[in-house]
């Protein structure tokens, strides 16, 4: 199909104009205009898969319009190996999360607008290849996520909307900046596959602020990896995440951790690599350490935590280290495991933060130590939860092990110490989820919990499908893995000169 | 040119005078209750010399008359357009709005289309003698306007300080002004641009120049003219508050803009500019418009008047815009025109907005905007639309405008300037999103719904539409921006 890319944005947008129309007090009929409107996505990336051919170098599925002629700026979107693994787990996430905030009962209306908007920014920001129409879907996304956070949080999440706002938003001022400083040295085009195919940045003259020259190509990438840097999250731009995370329902926690943290990535493969791959070879070393940093010390500040919720953010924050890691190593195998780490984290992190729902909505706190053998009274829940942790911690035979694996296959010729941080930071990560299981699984039961109710089957329908996923591609990971592998291989090509 | 050519060119100011005087016969003859239908009578005045306007758009050449002292070119025709758009929503705002009902409507609306008509004529002016008046015309009906609220103190406190502002910096400025007359032999903008660009004037020149910026600074709020601008902004009642902030702040734009670049530049290559004379005035106006931005934006932060705090918001604005007039290039001054009409619509909204929700629960301060969100229909949201328009977000339409500024800052290579303005769109966003969050996020201590009059959702709707419209496909209004800044030099 040829809009199948414009469809997949554009549906959950009528979707959410649909529900404007609505009126506020029929909850139903909204949850079932918004499982809708988010099932469209979900079935149009099948034939998406498809048809997507790996070994094409090319662009598919390109539409290509003028939108401002006078500008050069363009309504560009097109799918590559670098975007259709994003685009394919955007939509099952959205989609699983949809069916999570179906237990959300105040301002529905408000609540699934907002969220088929933030469907719509997501999918948009992946297929784009217009920087103006990246950096319109990017801002997008952040409106509906501080009204998500900010109404329906937890008890902090006024301080946590805000500040998850201001923080992206210097990211987003810094790359609308560096996106203009591109277009005027490109021949004033904002195509980013063109940018990437011509080399002009790197003799550009330097840039002069406040009486310094800065050279103009190590600063731009220095901001867009910053702006990008601060969605990972990397350290030290991390701060936002435990808050948001925290505050955030259930369902935008998800969505949080399993699509929004991968822009950052995404942004990076998308931008930096392939418009600047001599300064990334460069800045390589220095991504590495921010790289291990985020593994090591996500792992041992997770360890820590008394809060189930923030152990779970601060593990996403150890796992996307492994993506920067990935990242670092300038080959094809560091590339394709921070891909697939993407991919897998994404269902793995949202299947941990839906388990972390699932108790919460019972219990109404989410301390560990508060719980004590819920598996006798909760086994099915206790089996699903303790399958997310066991892919989390990069068990064999789930997928969580195949990013990793690839992951420090691809770093260990470059940096040899770092894989021995990394390999040892999975002991870690092993031991806090591990400890975790015991604390609120195995042991005495909690008297206080002795009759909670077992999970339901809306909540099962969330976590199974994204269990099944991570055992599948951890057995057999291929059907992910050609997505991007050929594309991945390029760019390593690329970037290593 | 003779009289006749002359006064077709201006009829559409002759169609607001004839409007004045209707506004005031009507209510000499209509009963009290029925004197705020004199509102109707302005209102049609303006969206008829909205359409004699469209029609001077034929008369194609630019041309000087009235002995040189007015000019008739695209930039005049612009901001004809732009003030009676901007009159016919603060005239609908203050028929909707409770705080200029009251004795005196006509005066009211009389007074009203005068300031219409002198911000008209401060944008076609091109001699010393008639800026001055049009500026005094403006200034002056403001004053009044500001203290139109008799039985506030406050309302009366605005116009005295805005009085003795505003006379003292126009008195700064016509004593620049006298200097200039002194120094060129005429009052004529063109002949004193041809007068500097012959002999060598060095320092007479930057003070006269400093000193009639003084009085343009004064009129956008410009920092360190900016003092007045909050308390004048707070206690005024709310349509003039708003009317002040695009209608004065637009005039005084396009006077500024025209001044300098006519007086003081030379047009060169590709739409570039070159400075003529030792003044080096495009460095001092970059370095006030960062001052301005930065106190405008950390100034906002500490309010808790919505009215104060949008007030200074307005003079952040200011600031942003003066970063197109530093570039010296037509992109610039294309990207200061689109920016005061996304502005327009921005700001009108947001006022109406702020003046229904004053009327329903009687107050203008953040703490008492708690919980807001769910007792009104729809005027919160829209609010947020507006407040996230001004900061300057996608897909709104304040972000295109910031994004043509930045385009042009960034294409000259200031990179220092569009430094500041990022730091200050992220500092700015603090403020507005407190708004927001106080309305949606807190909860109020009552939940008695709160009613929003047909008028002021007229209002509302016709400014967001541009709002979310403008943000997504501007082609018209930027082509109408770039075929306008052809001034006569």
């Amino acid at each position: 199909m040829d809009n199948i890319l414009t469809l997949m944005i554009f549906i959950p947008l009528i979707g959410a104009a649909g529900i404007i129309f609505i009126p506020g007090r029929y909850h139903e009929y909204i949850k079932a205009v918004g499982a809708i409107a988010a099932a469209i996505p979900v079935l149009l990336a099948i034939p998406l898969y498809m048809q997507f051919d790996p070994a094409n170098p090319e662009l598919q599925f390109v539409e290509r319009f003028s939108w401002i002629p006078a500008y050069n700026i363009e309504y560009y979107l097109g799918v590559d190996g670098i975007n259709v693994a994003m685009i394919i787990l955007t939509a099952i996430i959205s989609f699983i999360a949809i069916i999570a905030s179906w237990g959300i009962n105040d301002r529905v209306k408000g609540y699934f607008a907002l969220f088929l908007l933030l469907e719509t920014g997501m999918m948009g920001v992946f297929c784009a290849l217009d920087l103006v129409l990246f950096y319109f879907f990017w801002e997008v996304m952040l409106l509906p996520m501080y009204f998500l956070i900010g109404i329906w949080g937890g008890p902090n999440k006024e301080y946590a909307a805000i500040k998850f706002f201001i923080y992206t938003l210097i990211g987003s001022v810094l790359l609308l900046v560096a996106m203009l400083a591109m277009y005027f040295s490109h021949g004033h085009s904002f195509d980013m596959i063109s940018m990437a195919q011509s080399n002009n940045f790197l003799n550009h003259a330097p840039i002069s602020l406040f009486g310094w020259a800065l050279p103009f190509a190590k600063t731009l990438y220095i901001m867009l990896f910053i702006c990008f840097a601060i969605k990972i999250p990397m350290f030290p731009f991390h701060t936002w995440l435990p808050d948001a995370h925290v505050e955030a329902p259930t369902a935008i926690s998800v969505i949080l951790a399993g699509v929004l943290l991968k822009m950052g990535t995404y942004g990076i493969f998308r931008l930096c690599f392939p418009i600047f791959p001599e300064i990334t070879k460069a800045f390589g070393y220095g991504i590495a350490v921010f790289g291990v940093i985020n593994i090591v010390y996500g792992a041992f500040v997770a360890m820590a935590q008394s809060d189930l919720k923030k152990l779970v953010a601060y593990s996403s924050i150890s796992h996307m280290g492994f993506c920067l890691l990935g990242m670092a190593a300038v080959t094809a195998e560091g590339y394709s495991g921070a891909m697939m780490q993407m991919f897998s984290h994404g269902i793995i992190t949202s299947m941990m933060f839906l388990s972390v729902g699932v108790i919460y909505d019972r219990a109404h706190h989410r301390q560990i130590d508060g719980f004590g053998g819920l598996a006798k009274q909760m086994p099915i829940f206790a089996t699903v939860t303790a399958w997310g942790f066991f892919a989390a911690m990069g068990l064999p035979g789930l997928s969580g092990f195949i990013a990793e694996i690839l992951v420090l296959l691809g770093s260990f010729e470059a940096y040899r110490f770092f894989v021995f941080l990394a390999a040892t930071s999975v002991i870690i990560t092993a031991a806090y989820l591990l400890w975790t299981i015991q604390r609120m699984f195995l042991g005495p039961v909690n008297e206080k919990y002795k009759d909670l109710p077992e999970i339901n089957g809306r909540e099962l329908f969330t976590l199974v499908p994204l269990g099944i996923i991570t055992l599948i591609f951890g057995i057999f990971p291929t059907p992910v893995l050609n997505l991007f592998h050929n594309a991945l291989a390029n760019l390593a090509t690329i970037v290593a000169g | 040119m003779d009289l006749q050519q002359s006064l077709w060119l201006i009829f559409p100011e002759i169609i607001i005078i004839i409007t004045i005087i209707v506004v005031v016969l009507a209510e000499l003859i209509l009963p009290p209750q029925k004197r705020h239908q004199t509102g109707w009578f302005a209102a049609t005045g303006l969206v008829a010399a909205f359409f004699v306007t469209l029609n001077l758009f034929k008369v194609d050449t630019a041309a000087e008359f009235f002995g040189r002292m007015v000019v008739h070119d695209a930039w005049s025709l612009f901001f004809k357009l732009f003030f009676e758009i901007s009159g016919f929503l603060i005239v609908i705002f203050s028929l909707g709005s409770k705080e200029t009902r009251g004795k005196n409507q006509g005066e009211y609306y009389a007074l009203l289309l005068a300031v219409i008509m002198g911000l008209i004529f401060m944008t076609s002016a091109t001699d010393l003698v008639m800026i001055l008046l049009a500026m005094e015309t403006v200034g002056i009906l403001s004053y009044v306007l500001v203290g139109f609220n008799k039985a506030s103190s406050r309302s009366g406190e605005a116009a005295l300080k805005y009085l003795i502002y505003g006379a003292t910096a126009t008195g700064v400025m016509l004593f620049g002004m006298s200097y200039l007359y002194g120094l060129t032999g005429t009052t004529n903008l063109f002949d004193i641009a041809d007068s500097i660009a012959q002999s060598e004037t060095g320092f007479t020149l930057t003070v006269i120049m400093l000193f009639i910026l003084v009085g343009f600074g004064f009129k956008i709020a410009m920092a360190p003219f900016h003092m007045w601008c909050p308390d004048v902004y707070e206690g005024a009642p709310t349509p003039i508050t708003a009317f002040l902030s695009v209608g004065p702040k637009a005039a005084g734009f396009a006077l500024l803009l025209r001044f300098f670049f006519s007086t003081l530049t030379q047009p060169a290559l590709d739409g570039a500019f070159t400075v003529v004379g030792t003044f080096k005035w495009p460095l001092l106006i970059a370095i006030l418009s960062a001052f301005t931005m930065t106190v405008g934006n950390l100034s906002a932060i500490t309010q808790s008047n919505v009215k104060r705090l949008l007030a200074y918001s307005s003079i952040a604005h200011a600031g942003y815009m003066l970063m197109g007039v530093v570039v010296l290039h037509t992109a610039g001054l294309r990207a200061i025109l689109f920016y005061l009409i996304v502005y327009l619509f921005m700001n009108i909204g947001a006022f109406m907005v702020v003046a229904a929700i004053r009327d329903g629960i009687g107050s203008e301060e953040i703490d008492d905007y708690k919980g807001i969100g769910r007792r009104m229909p729809f005027a919160p949201i829209m609010l947020a639309l507006f407040l996230f328009a001004l900061t300057g977000l996608p897909p709104l339409s304040g972000f295109i405008g910031k994004f043509y500024l930045f385009f042009a800052v960034i294409d000259a290579g200031i990179y220092w300037l569009v430094t500041v303005a990022i730091i200050n769109t992220v500092i700015s966003l603090y403020y507005y999103a407190r708004i927001v969050k106080a309305m949606f996020f807190d909860e109020g201590s009552q939940t008695t719904p709160v009613p929003v009059t047909p008028l002021q959702i007229i209002v509302v709707s016709i400014s967001a539409i541009p709002t979310l419209i403008l943000g997504i496909y501007w082609a018209p209004i930027i082509d109408f921006a770039e075929q306008s800044i052809q001034m006569l030099m």
